[in-house]
């Protein structure tokens, strides 16, 4: 019953009315797993979706790495000139104006890490701005179990710096509290209660707590109250061994 | 944490509280996390002009007695040699992080082991020893940071810690403190301030006369053979009753494990050594393991054309077969590649 309520809500995460949606957060929080999987999900229900890697900070572990899978999953993957060609060169193609004037698409910014990051961002601000309602949803991805995002002061601090790099005000946060393959639900729930503080301290709520299925339907079994935001993902960025 | 992360946090709570450095891919996140917690706890960060300038700050601090680190990748580990040289002349305590990328020259970010030989051969100029520590998992590379601090402190003598970009870049849980801190005589010969209450400090690495300059390097070469003795370390795994030894570390250790795993479903006992100290190298377990009966052969693997290689073969010194299988140039080896290799060594061996 409850795998099968996880199934039904998998399907409708994609579901958000906005066309753009933005991925930011702190650096290593996990945006890039939760924006391909929000990709290839968007993609699967039959619309039009672009995915744009707009990652300038790490040349690694990006989601042009994932473009494969990507592509064989409907989703048109915009990346970086030289992104995961080993190149250390930083620049954005011209290809991501084609986002804001073909409105047909739905479009997926994965963004780099921290206020660095979202430079990047910035300098979309004025095509963000011309968009019809409902435009943009920015969502703030927070991994509580990271250094420098452990406590509310360090999320909220970072979080207004994204956002006046980006110059977009975040609309959703996303708790993505993990501990690599260590992971266990308190850990998870612990973020949640954190995260919380952070939501009701600047009026955002919480979209989505997203992790792997195995540890989601624990929560879904023992947090009747969360099961409704429950967003289980899966990894796509691994180590050769 | 990310690899490079958690030697930053790892540092700082080692007591570091300096950092000089300069930017290069893959070791920004080093650099970028002290600019931030460093001030938070009393410490400063600088952002050098070059690396040389970085390292002859980072010979400034551990002059004045301070626990201090810096942190570059291959071709910015390069720029460091005439400091690191002087370092180890004037007999000084730093800890030195390599997050190797391919090469030679500007090479590329991809992770890479190619820099063996410079760590531990020398580097720079004259008679001298880094100790070169290489940690594989996360968790090792913040328990080998305190260490390597402490050994630094211990025989005054820089150390590295040897990592590559895969190590740097991925992510895995870690836990801090579980190596406690060493006991160390106070750092009186540091330049911290003369108060007429001890003899004069002096830090220098310069002996016009040559009998005293020979006398200097035999005293350093004494601190060298204590920390032979001391601090060699190295990991053996399934090597109980294995037919083929693998020699490897970092990174490609880990890969090795997996070929391990996949090897005995296959009924093929394969063993791992892996040394945690390049320089002093645990030449004596690889001498003790290739003696052994039901050893074949033994098998280097690194992300380079072969350059642990050489002192796995001295240290094999005839008994067995030694021999080597490496990517390089930012090339990651591929497990069922290595266990290719092993079958066909395994074929030639055993028939």
């Amino acid at each position: 019953m409850i795998l099968f309520m996880l199934e039904r809500m998998l399907r409708l995460v994609p579901m958000d009315p906005e066309r753009l949606i933005l991925f930011t957060g702190h650096f290593g929080s996990g945006k890039t797993e939760i924006a391909i999987n929000y990709a290839l999900k968007t993609a699967e229900s039959g619309k039009k979706t672009i995915l744009v890697d707009l990652d300038i900070v790490n040349p690694f572990f990006r989601s042009t790495e994932a473009k494969e899978i990507l592509e064989a999953g409907g989703v048109k993957v915009i990346s970086p000139n030289f992104a995961a060609t080993a190149l250390d060169i930083p620049s954005l193609p011209a290809d991501i104006y084609s986002v804001f004037t073909d409105r047909t698409s739905k479009v997926i910014f994965d963004v780099g890490g921290d206020e660095i990051g979202a430079r990047a961002l910035g300098q979309y601000f004025p095509y963000f701005k011309k968009e019809p309602e409902p435009s943009y949803r920015m969502y703030y991805v927070i991994n509580t179990k990271r250094p420098l995002s452990a406590s509310k002061e360090d999320i909220l601090f970072m979080m207004r710096e994204v956002q006046h790099k980006s110059r977009l005000p975040v609309t959703h946060l996303i708790n993505n509290t993990n501990l690599s393959y260590e992971t266990e639900i308190c850990d998870i729930i612990k973020g949640q209660a954190l995260i919380s503080q952070v939501s009701k301290s600047v009026e955002i709520p919480i979209a989505y707590i997203t992790g792997v299925k195995e540890l989601l339907y624990q929560i879904a079994e023992h947090e009747e109250g969360l099961k409704s935001i429950l967003f289980p993902i899966r990894l796509y960025m691994k180590p050769p061994w | 944490m990310k690899g490079n992360e958690a030697i930053a946090e790892a540092a700082i709570q080692a007591g570091c509280r300096y950092f000089f450095g300069y930017p290069i891919t893959p070791q920004n996140e080093i650099p970028a996390y002290m600019a931030k917690r460093l001030p938070q706890v009393g410490g400063t960060f600088i952002q050098a002009e070059s690396e040389i300038s970085a390292i002859n700050m980072v010979y400034g601090a551990a002059g004045a007695g301070a626990r201090v680190m810096t942190s570059s990748s291959s071709p910015g580990i390069s720029l460091k040699q005439e400091g690191i040289s002087y370092i180890a002349g004037a007999e000084l305590p730093c800890l030195i992080v390599n997050i190797v990328r391919g090469g030679p020259g500007l090479g590329g970010i991809q992770p890479a082991q190619s820099d063996y030989f410079q760590a531990v051969k020398g580097g720079g100029h004259g008679d001298y020893r880094l100790v070169v520590l290489a940690p594989s998992t996360i968790q090792e590379v913040v328990d080998l940071v305190q260490e390597g601090f402490d050994i630094a402190d211990r025989y005054r003598n820089p150390v590295m810690i040897l990592g590559d970009g895969m190590l740097g870049q991925m992510m895995e849980p870690v836990e801090f403190g579980k190596r406690k801190p060493a006991e160390l005589p106070p750092k009186e010969w540091a330049t911290a301030g003369w108060k007429g209450d001890r003899p004069r400090a002096v830090i220098n690495s310069l002996f016009i006369d040559p009998q005293a300059l020979e006398d200097h390097v035999k005293k350093i070469y004494k601190k060298y053979k204590a920390i032979r003795i001391n601090e060699t370390r190295a990991e053996c795994f399934n090597c109980e009753d294995a037919e083929i030894i693998v020699a490897a570390y970092g990174t490609t250790a880990r890969i090795v494990r997996s070929v391990i795993e996949i090897a005995s479903k296959e009924g093929i006992k394969v063993g791992l050594i892996r040394p945690i100290t390049l320089w002093p190298f645990p030449a004596e377990t690889i001498r003790s393991w290739a003696e052994k009966d039901h050893v074949k052969a033994v098998l280097t693997v690194e992300m380079s054309m072969g350059q642990m290689a050489e002192d796995v073969t001295l240290a094999v010194g005839g008994r067995k077969p030694s021999l080597f299988y490496g990517r390089t140039g930012g090339m990651v080896p591929a497990p069922l590649e290595i266990l290719a290799e092993i079958k066909k060594i395994r074929e030639g061996a055993l028939k």
